[in-house]
Parts: C-alpha cells; structure tokens; sequence
C-alpha cells in the first residue's frame, strides 16, 4: 500500500506492534474500605487505560464501577490516579507505563469513594452553586476584541475533571479558582467577586505550589494565569495603600 | 414484595441535561413552572459537551449575503427535501436570536476583527456560518446553559436514569428512574415530560458518540406509544479517527475542513472533487487554484468570487467518497483517507484546531502541524426520532414532548454540520415553553400513576440479579454492535437488512435473559442491562425502516436501489407501538407552502425582510 507522495503515513510506526499483555491493578471497594484487585488485559495499540478496564468490565468484572463519557478527552469525567498520578484514563496510554510492571488505578484521594473507582465530586458542584454568575455592566457594548477574550477563553476550556481540585492542599478553602477567573476576565462583566474571593474562597491560602497547572490535561496555566491575577485583585482592593488612598481622595472604587 | 421508592412532583420532567434538555429546563423555569431535569451523567457531561465545529446561524457577520433564506434553503438541500419545512425555517429564522441569547448568558465566541461574533465556513453551508469557539464550541454551550439554569436554581438529578414513562388514559403521568449512584428507586410525578436525551450511536461498533447515547428517549417514546419518523437516517461521519484501534471512531471536526483542510487517497488524489453531485457542482471551486484562492480570502477574512473547497460537500457524500476509495484500494494504510492540515502555518492550526492537535499527539503519535491524519467514516447521529409538532415539539402523546437529536423533522435524510447545536437552542426553548404551558393549562386535573405499574418495573429492573444463568449483558452489547455495523452501515441491501432484522430477533431474546452479579450500588453491568433493551429496540426501528425506503437518498445509501425515488420521496417512514410488535408505514410529508418553494426555483428571490 503506497502512501501520499511526501507524506509519512500516520501511525505507521506503531506498525507490526503485536498484542501484549498487561496487568492492571484495580482499586475495588467502596467508602467502608477494600484493596487493589490485579486483572491480566490484552494490549492493543494505542490502548488507553480506560480500555483496558473496559476489557475488565466486559470479560472480568462487570460490575467493576467507573465513570466516563466519552473517551475523548473532552468530558472530564475518568479521572483517576494511575501509578499514583492524577489522570485522565482516557488519555493515559498503556505504552507509556513500564512494561512488566502491575499499573495501578486507583481513585481520585480527595473525593470520598462511592464504588471502585468512582466518586463523590458532588462538592464541586455546591461550590460552583456559590460563584456569583456572569453579569453584563448596563449599557456595555457587545464588541470586543480577540485579543480581549483570550485570557479568559483559556479558563473556559475547564472540562471540569476536578483534578486539579484532587492535589491541592488548601482544598475546601479555596476553589474553582479558574471558574472565577472565566467570569472576572469577561470584557463586559460587571459582578464584583473580590470580597468573595478573599472571604469566602480563601485565595490567601494559596502558596502556588502549581500542582493544579501540572495536572491540568487541558493545559489551563492555573496557578499563573488565573490564581495570581486573583490575588493581585484582592490585594489591590483590600491591601494596597496607594489605591486605598485614591479611594478615599476619589470616593471610586 | 413492594420495593421502597422517593418521590419527586413537577409540572415539568425534562430528561436529558445536554443543550436541548437544559434549553428546554430554562424555559419551563423562566415559565414559572416546577422543573426537574434528570441526567444520567453529571451536570456538564452530556454529549454536547463534544460538538467542535460550531453553531450554525444566519448572523451574515463574515458573509453579509447570508439570510434566514439561505440557511433554510441549505438545510432542506442537505436533507434531501425530506425535512420538515416548519422544522427547517423555524430553525432557520430563529438561530440567530438563540445564539446572540448565549453571548448574552456569557458565552465567548471567536470574534471578527470589528469584534463581532467570527463565523466559519461548514460542509453544505453556502455561506461562513458556524459561530464557534475554536473547536470546543459544544463546551462553551454547554457551560454557559449550565451556569444559567444552576444559577436560576434549576433542581437537577444528577446520576439518574430513567426507565419508563407512566400514562394515565393516554396522557403522560411522570416516569420512574433509579439513582445510579444507589440503585434505589425515583418516581416522578409529572403531566409533562420532555426527552431530550440524544442519539443512538452506542448501537454501533464504530462511533464518536458516549456511552450514553443508548436510545434511550426514542426507546421512551416508542413505549410510551409516540411515533417515530425518519429512523433509517443514521449520520455516518465522514472523518472519524481509524487509528490506532482504541481511538477508532473518535471525531475528527469537520472544522479541519472548514479551515482548509483536503483529502487524498493513497495516490495522493484530491478525490471529491470526482464526488460532488452533479446538481451542485457548481457551488464548488472547480480547481485546485480556486479552492486556494477561497481559502486564502477566508483566513484574512475577506470576500471572495472563489467557491468552497469540494472538501466541504455535505457528510453523507464525503463518507461515501472515503468508503469508495477505500474500498477501491486506494485507502490509506489503516484503511482510511488523508486529511491534510499541514500545509497551513502549524500557528493557525493550533490556534484554531486546539483539541484535535492535542487528540492526535497524544493518542495517536501524529502531529497534525507536520503530517496528514488517517480519517474514516464512523456513526455520529440520528436524523429520525420522536415525530414532533414543529412548532411546540409535541410529541404524538399528551404530555410528551421532544427536543435536539431525540426529535425529527429538521434534518430530514442528512444533517448540516453545525444545525444541531442550534436545533438544540431553537427547538428546546420550544419545548420547554410548551411543556410549561400543557402543565399549567391542566389546572388541578392532573393524570395519576397507577401504583402496579411502579411494581411491575421494580420487578423488571431487578430481575437480571435474579436469574440463575443466563449470559452478560456486554456480550449481547458486542454482538448488537457488530451486526448494526456490518448489516446497517452505510451502504445497505435487503438481504443484509433482512439478515439483520433475524439477528436482532434473536438478540432480543438473548437480552432478555442476560444476568448480572454484584449489588446495585454503581453497578455498569447492571446499567447496561436495561440500555441494552433500548438499544435493540431502537436498532430494529432503523432496519425496518430502512428496509422500507427502496431508494438512496442522503445518508440512507442501498445498493439494489441505487438512485432516489421521487414517490419515496413524498413519504416519511413511521414506527408505532402495535402490542409487543413495531408497525412500519409510509406518512405523508407535509407539503411546503408556495412562497418558500419558490426559493427553490432558477433564480431564487428572498421573501420578505430578514429575520
């Protein structure tokens, strides 16, 4: 079969891989507790690992629990600690994994268990319940520029997997950090959020440790583009005296 | 022994919490009405959440020749005139306010360089229509119709699945569900009910569609006694990933060819241009220098008198031009067709194919910006569903109603990119409008559910745990895939079909027998079960629909019956609940008024001002 002249067919290097086996070690059990169960799996190429606990499910364990949608990346909802690192299954390749060595796919920690490897996350979804909505200032013109809207389009490609709230430390305190920074950077919102974010949130908290940006599978620069910027807002507000001195002069906010 | 169950009262049950069922909640709510939205995922996970391309809507903001007209004259064209013509110009004419109503809810579309909302160009569209977000648009939708309907206070139950409607003397009475999260019991008391629950694609082995589009609704519907038109109009995608095989199937938008990008078989032919319909050639670039030219003009956002690449013919046509190259040994090695986006800058590509750069490197080693993707058809959409009123979404029932892919009527024999996300916005504002109206205009008399029933469910649900043998469910689920695959796929024969219509016999009958172990706490087996039932039924919809329609017309393709038939049609096909068996006849289309066909004629005049 001959390719398009000058191109490299797709894949081809991944050619003439035969059929390996793998071993998946599974987290089974429920809030009360329950330990890592080991399934021997076919390995095809490409696998991802949510594959292959679809195999489980179809030829081992058919009640093995999970959650997912739609295997592409662009729901949010496999999210699980594979070899101990928060991921999405459907974009964790079963080739990037030692060869040999039991994978181990646990839940996410910072979520209680409701069964094997699916969670409570209904938290984040109170929190997002508490986030003032988006709210237009009266009489502002809906024209605006590209360039205006690319800082908070970044924030608003959240598939909300909830990762990044699976490794923060100061979780419960503050959250949802690039959900507000979706809103506060719309060109022509006018809700103010800042004394929420001090009060309520806790952006204080943050010592930008950064784990939430290095497990974002949609490469959000949390911690840089949202967090900060949040601060220096609250900052701005409540702790700078030059601007606290033009608030009284002006009487502006 | 009677199983315990919570109960919920609404005026308005809306089951699905995509774009048509969370349109559709907001609107109830906005009516005042009491408002419940089932969803058997999380809040934000339905399948709108994977649309890429865009929203298609006449806003003439790039290309200021386009008018409801147009639009409503493309997606009749796209259907094969099967469309319902109501369904198609109220679509036509209200997408444009839909779509300024998500810019006003927070939405953040790409924008022109006056700052207005950007358009891209689409298969099928005449003119650059598709409002879009790079190619996360369906996100964009559906994080902005979640952040409103939470923030009106919508009462949502997550996680939940339901299983049956309830009538009372023919009218709809509420439905009853189970808590995935438990397995426990729900029933809802409700006058009206709203599905809105998707597509059918998990009936297939190769799709782009979640794991939630198990015919669910249409499977509702059907038993509830609705009609279902249109069911042998399943959208087979043209370019879906084929490579590697987990990832087969998986969408590739068709926004890469909105953007530029071309198709080649293994010889390195641009192919479509060898594929375009006659009777539209002449809407298409009909060199490789034109298309250029069209391209060029569209990245610097100018206008242009070159037409649109032939890359950009309707779905139907490009899925049969890939099947045929492949099939003709011209395929690419993994048996699929090049699309080619590497010969733009890699800056472009990235910038405005985010989601698909990121796809291939990182499921399938290619890098877009550098190399062609292998890309094959795979099944993405239903045109046919529940038979609506065009202009309230009510269904047949009393009580019903249904909105998005669930419904039909606006697609007719192929779908346009970039018309459902708006079909959604459109048509569930509608049903959520009317559903609110039908409840409040019963006053106290409302229909009641009859205790046995809630009974006679509760045992049929937990029957699979009680058997003694029997097979899993997932097995079944293989088998149903497969043969919709081979025997229902794009090109069909009466011999298949018929062949399908045994097989699917005999799968009902094994699904009926399937057996699960485990508890019902989070149990997918156990899911799949009753899915599977939806399934099946909703496949044998489609055969026999199909083995109806002796013709080719849009994505409905048969090889003993090769050209379309003008008395087929005139006709839509019809499925009904006949007692434990489906009925299948032919319905008359409704005819479309005199001043709308004569925008079909030589020189098509625009009636009235634009909407």
């Amino acid at each position: 079969m001959s390719a398009a002249p000058g191109t490299k067919p797709a894949g081809a290097a991944a050619d003439g891989a035969h059929a390996t086996e793998a071993v998946l070690s599974v987290f089974r059990g429920d809030a009360t507790g329950g330990a890592e169960v080991e399934y021997k799996v076919p390995v095809e190429p490409g696998m991802v690992v949510l594959d292959a606990v679809h195999w489980i499910q179809a030829h081992q364990a058919p009640d093995l629990a999970v959650r997912w949608n739609c295997k592409a990346a662009k729901c949010g909802s496999c999210s699980a600690e594979v070899n101990g690192k928060p991921a999405l299954m459907c974009k964790s390749r079963m080739d990037h994994f030692p060869p040999g060595k039991p994978i181990s796919v646990r839940p996410m920690k910072t979520f209680p268990v409701i069964r094997d490897l699916v969670t409570d996350v209904s938290w984040n979804y109170e929190i997002n319940k508490r986030i003032r909505p988006f709210s237009p200032r009266p009489g502002a013109q809906w024209r605006w520029q590209q360039h205006d809207i690319d800082r908070a389009q970044e924030f608003r490609k959240c598939i909300e997997c909830f990762l990044c709230q699976n490794v923060c430390h100061v979780l419960r305190t503050h959250e949802l950090k690039h959900q507000f920074a979706g809103l506060e950077m719309h060109p022509i919102d006018g809700a103010d959020r800042t004394l929420d974010l001090r009060d309520q949130s806790g952006i204080g908290l943050c010592n930008i440790t950064k784990c939430c940006t290095e497990v974002c599978p949609e490469q959000i620069t949390i911690t840089d583009n949202a967090i900060i910027p949040l601060k220096e807002r609250v900052v701005d507000r409540f702790y700078d005296p030059v601007m606290k001195l033009w608030r009284m002069v002006t009487g502006k906010e | 022994m009677t199983e315990r169950y919570e109960v919920h009262e609404h005026d308005v049950l809306v089951i699905g919490a995509g774009g048509a069922g969370l349109r559709a909640a907001i609107e109830a709510s906005a009516q005042k009405a009491s408002v419940g939205l089932v969803t058997k995922s999380l809040l934000g996970k339905a399948h709108t959440v994977m649309a890429e391309g865009g929203i298609a809507a006449a806003l003439a903001h790039v290309d200021p020749q386009d008018g409801w007209e147009t639009h409503f004259q493309d997606t009749m064209k796209g259907g094969s005139f099967l469309n319902h013509w109501r369904m198609a110009q109220i679509h036509a004419q209200e997408a444009p306010d839909r779509v300024r109503e998500l810019e006003e809810w927070g939405a953040l579309f790409d924008r022109t360089a006056d700052g207005r909302i950007l358009q891209r160009a689409f298969g099928g569209h005449k003119w650059k229509r598709l409002a879009h977000v790079g190619d996360r648009t369906g996100l964009e939708m559906i994080r902005t119709l979640q952040d409103r309907g939470v923030h009106m206070g919508l009462e949502v139950y997550m996680e939940c699945t339901v299983t049956r409607l309830f009538l009372d003397g023919g009218r709809i009475a509420g439905a009853i569900a189970y808590w995935r999260e438990s397995g426990k019991l729900v029933v809802f008391r409700a006058p009206a009910v709203v599905i809105a629950t998707g597509g059918v694609g998990k009936a297939y082995k190769v799709t782009s569609n979640s794991w939630e589009y198990t015919a669910d609704g249409q499977a509702l519907a059907f038993e509830a006694g609705a009609e279902l038109i249109d069911m042998e109009f399943v959208q087979f995608h043209p370019t879906g990933m084929v490579w590697p095989p987990g990832v087969m199937g998986l969408l590739v938008t068709e926004g890469v060819r909105g953007e530029g990008g071309i198709l080649r078989n293994a010889k390195g032919e641009r192919f479509m241009w060898k594929y375009l319909p006659e009777a539209r050639r002449n809407e298409y670039a009909a060199s490789e220098e034109e298309a250029r030219r069209w391209l060029d003009a569209s990245v610097a956002g100018k206008q242009t008198d070159a037409r649109r690449p032939p890359e950009l013919s309707t779905r139907d046509n490009v899925s049969r031009a890939i099947y045929t190259e492949v099939k003709e040994g011209r395929g690419s090695p993994h048996g699929g067709a090049f699309l080619d986006i590497s010969y733009l800058p890699a800056e472009r590509v990235m910038k405005k194919l985010p989601s698909m750069y990121h796809q291939f490197l990182e499921l399938a080693d290619v890098d877009i910006t550098k190399q062609p993707m292998e890309v094959g058809p795979t099944t993405h959409y239903i045109m046919g569903g529940v038979r609506v009123n065009p202009d309230t979404a009510a269904a047949t029932v009393p009580g019903l109603f249904a909105a998005g892919e669930a419904a039909a009527g606006l697609h007719g024999a192929n779908r346009l990119g970039g018309n459902s996300l708006s079909d959604l916005v459109v048509f569930g504002r509608r049903a959520g409008e009317a559903a609110a109206a039908y409840a409040r205009g019963l006053g106290g008399n409302r229909p009641r559910i009859a205790e046995a029933e809630i009974e006679a469910e509760a045992r049929d649900l937990a029957a699979p745990f009680e058997r003694a043998g029997g097979e899993s469910p997932y097995d079944v689920h293989h088998a149903l895939q497969q043969c919709m695959n081979d025997l229902v796929g794009i090109y069909r024969t009466e011999k298949e079909l018929e062949r399908a219509i045994e097989e699917l016999a005999k799968l009902k009958a094994r699904a009926a027998k399937v057996r699960i172990v485990g508890t019902r706490i989070y149990n997918p087996g156990w899911h799949l079960c009753r899915d599977l039932r939806n399934m099946i039924l909703i496949a044998e919809a489609i055969t026999r629909s199909a083995l109806l329609r002796k013709e080719s017309r849009g994505a409905h393709s048969r090889l003993d019956y090769t050209n379309p038939d003008a008395a087929l049609g005139k006709v839509n096909h019809c499925c009904v609940r006949a007692g434990e068996t489906m009925r299948v006849s032919a319905t008359p289309l409704p005819e479309m008024p005199a001043e709308l066909k004569r925008l079909f004629e030589a020189a098509p005049q625009p009636v009235g001002a634009k909407a």
